[in-house]
C-alpha cells in the first residue's frame, strides 16, 4: 500500500515526465500494433486464398482413367492431401465451357488435357509444402506439367513476413528508446526521493522494499503505455475501414492483454535497470 | 556486543590512504562511549562499519552476532532495526510530522500497522515531545528536531544508538538537553557509541572515550582503567 501511494507520487512529481515514458511505451506498441495488424490480416487474407491452393497434374494424353485412380488413390494417402480429384477430359472441357462461358462455342473437341486436381490440408498450404508436393507429382511418368499459383503465394507470403519484420525492427527500436526513457524518469524519482531512500536504509528497509514502489511506478507507466497503444492501434484501423473501406480485423482479446503485458514487461525492465544502477548511488 | 578486529578500511578512491588502520576495540552491553577525534580521524568510517554502511578492508567487525564477513543484504536490514542511528543532520523528512517521521522508521520495516501509533507516542514522550506529535521539522527548533530524530531511532527499541555528531549543529543550551536525553537513554539499558567535537562534554562526564587520530585509537579510556586497576 505504502509502495503503491510512493509509486503515485511520483507521478505527480514529474507529471511531463512520465507522460513522455508513457507517450513513448505507446508509440513503441503502437508501431508492434500496427505492423502486427497488418500481419494478422494478411494472415487473414492468406488463409482465405490459401483455401483455394490447389495443384493441378495434367496427365498426358491416353493415360487410363483407372490409373489415375489408383494414383489419386495413393497420392490421398499423402500426410498433407486433403484429397485428389481426377479429372478426365470430358469433365475439363465441361468445367472450360461452365467458367468460360461466354467462349463455350470455341471449345468443341477434348482437347484439354486430364487432370488430377489435388487440394491440401490447412497447414500445409505454404509456398514450400506447395512446392514440394507438386516437384513430388512431377515425378509421375505420365504427368505432363504441374500448375499452381505459386507466384502470388510467394508474393502474399512475402509481404507478411516484411510486415512482420519490420514491425519488430520499428517496434525493438521505439522499445529501446522507451526503456532509456523510463530509466531516466526513475532515476529522477530516485534522486528525488534520496532523502527518503537513505533513511530507509538505515532504519532497516529491505532493499527488495526501497526497490518495490519504482518497480511499481515503472510498470503503471507500461501499462498505461499499453493501453494507449492499443487504443491508438484501434483507432488506425477504423480509419483504414472508413476512408480506404477495406475490411480489417483486430487483436483479439488473448493479443491486446499481450500488449498490455509487454508493455507492463517494458516498463519493469527500464525501471528495474535504473533503480539497480542509482540506488548505490544514493 | 561490538567486536572491532583488527579493522582496516581504506576507501576505493582514496588512494591507498587507509581511514581506519588495525583498529581493535570492544563496547559492552549498555555502555556509554564517546568517539573523539579531530575531522577525518576515522570516527564516522567506525560508525559505519558498525552499521554495515561499510566493510572493512581486512579484519572483522562483529555487532550482535552479525558478522562483517558474511553478513548479507537481508541480514544488513535485520541488524539495522535493531540499531538506532542518529546524524548531525537530523535527516528528517520535511513533508512529514514529527510523529510521521518517528511512524516512517515502523511503516517501512514492515511493523503492523495497528501498534505504530502507540510506540510512536512512547518514542515522542521519551524525548520529551508528546505535544509537539503534529508539528513539521519546520516548525521545531534544532534541538527539537534532533529530538524528533532520537525518537525515530528509539522507536524499535536498539540495542545501541549509534549517534554521528548528534549535537554539531546545536547550541549550547540544546547540546546539554540532548545529552542529558542520551544519559537518559542509556540508563534505561541501551548502549550508546556518540562521535563528536565537543570536548567539554566528554570532559564532564564520566563516561569511557576513545580518542582516535589518522585512523587509528590513539587513547582509549577503558584502558588505562584497566592498567590502573
Amino acid at each position: 500500500m505504502l509502495s503503491l501511494r510512493s509509486a503515485f507520487r511520483s507521478f505527480s512529481r514529474a507529471p511531463l515526465l512520465s507522460l513522455l515514458s508513457i507517450t513513448t511505451i505507446a508509440f513503441s506498441l503502437f508501431a508492434f500494433g500496427l505492423f502486427g495488424l497488418v500481419a494478422l490480416n494478411l494472415r487473414n487474407a492468406l488463409r482465405t486464398v490459401e483455401e483455394r491452393v490447389e495443384i493441378r497434374a495434367f496427365v498426358a494424353d491416353k493415360t487410363p482413367v483407372e490409373r489415375l485412380i489408383a494414383v489419386a488413390d495413393d497420392i490421398s494417402k499423402y500426410p498433407e492431401i486433403e484429397h485428389v480429384d481426377v479429372v478426365t477430359q470430358e469433365q475439363a472441357l465441361a468445367r472450360a465451357k461452365r467458367e468460360l462461358g461466354e467462349f463455350k462455342d470455341v471449345f468443341e473437341s477434348e482437347f484439354l488435357p486430364a487432370s488430377l486436381d489435388i487440394k491440401l490440408k490447412p497447414g500445409f498450404r505454404d509456398p514450400a509444402t506447395v512446392r514440394r508436393t507438386a516437384d513430388r507429382l512431377r515425378e509421375l511418368e505420365f504427368v505432363d506439367d504441374v500448375r499452381y499459383g505459386d507466384e502470388w503465394i510467394t508474393q502474399l507470403y512475402r509481404l507478411r513476413n516484411i510486415a512482420g519484420v519490420a514491425g519488430a525492427v520499428l517496434g525493438l527500436a521505439f522499445a529501446a528508446v522507451a526503456i532509456i526513457i523510463i530509466g531516466a524518469t526513475i532515476r529522477m524519482a530516485v534522486l528525488a526521493r534520496a532523502k527518503e531512500i537513505a533513511i530507509m536504509r538505515f532504519v532497516g528497509a529491505t532493499d527488495w522494499f526501497i526497490r518495490r514502489p519504482f518497480l511499481i511506478e515503472g510498470s503503471i507507466k507500461g501499462i498505461l503505455g499499453g493501453t494507449l497503444a492499443l487504443i491508438l492501434s484501434y483507432v488506425a484501423m477504423r480509419a483504414l475501414q472508413q476512408y480506404l473501406h477495406l475490411e480489417t480485423a483486430f487483436f483479439d482479446q488473448r493479443m491486446a492483454m499481450l500488449g498490455v503485458a509487454s508493455g507492463a514487461l517494458m516498463g519493469l525492465a527500464g525501471s528495474a535497470v535504473s533503480v539497480g544502477r542509482h540506488l548505490r548511488k544514493v | 556486543m561490538i567486536r572491532f578486529d583488527r579493522v582496516t578500511k581504506i576507501y576505493p578512491r582514496s588512494g591507498g590512504a587507509a581511514a581506519l588502520r588495525d583498529v581493535t576495540l570492544n563496547i559492552a552491553k549498555g555502555e556509554f562511549a564517546f568517539l573523539t577525534g579531530p575531522s577525518g580521524a576515522g570516527k564516522s568510517t567506525i560508525l559505519k562499519l558498525l552499521y554495515m554502511e561499510e566493510q572493512p578492508t581486512s579484519g572483522e567487525v562483529r555487532v550482535s552476532g552479525y558478522n562483517s564477513k558474511d553478513i548479507s543484504s537481508r541480514d544488513v536490514s535485520k541488524l539495522r532495526r535493531r540499531l538506532g542511528i542518529v546524524f548531525q543532520d537530523f535527516r528528517l523528512l520535511e513533508d512529514r510530522t514529527a510523529e510521521g517521521n518517528v511512524a516512517f522508521a515502523l511503516e517501512v520495516t514492515g511493523v503492523p500497522r495497528p501498534l505504530i501509533p502507540n510506540k510512536v507516542a512512547r518514542a515522542l514522550t521519551a524525548v520529551g515531545l508528546a505535544s509537539k506529535a503534529t508539528a513539521y521539522p519546520r516548525e521545531l527548533s534544532g534541538g527539537e528536531q534532533q529530538r524528533v530524530a532520537f525518537a525515530r531511532a528509539l522507536v524499535n527499541d536498539p540495542f545501541v544508538l549509534i549517534a554521528d555528531e548528534p549535537t554539531g549543529n546545536l547550541d549550547e543550551r540544546a547540546t546539554r538537553g540532548i545529552f542529558q536525553l542520551l544519559r537518559d537513554i542509556n540508563a534505561s539499558g541501551t548502549a550508546v557509541l556518540m562521535a563528536t567535537h565537543n570536548l567539554e562534554l566528554v570532559r564532564s562526564s564520566e563516561y569511557r572515550c576513545i580518542e582516535m587520530n589518522h585512523g587509528e585509537v590513539v587513547y582509549d579510556s577503558a584502558d588505562v582503567k584497566q592498567k590502573a586497576g
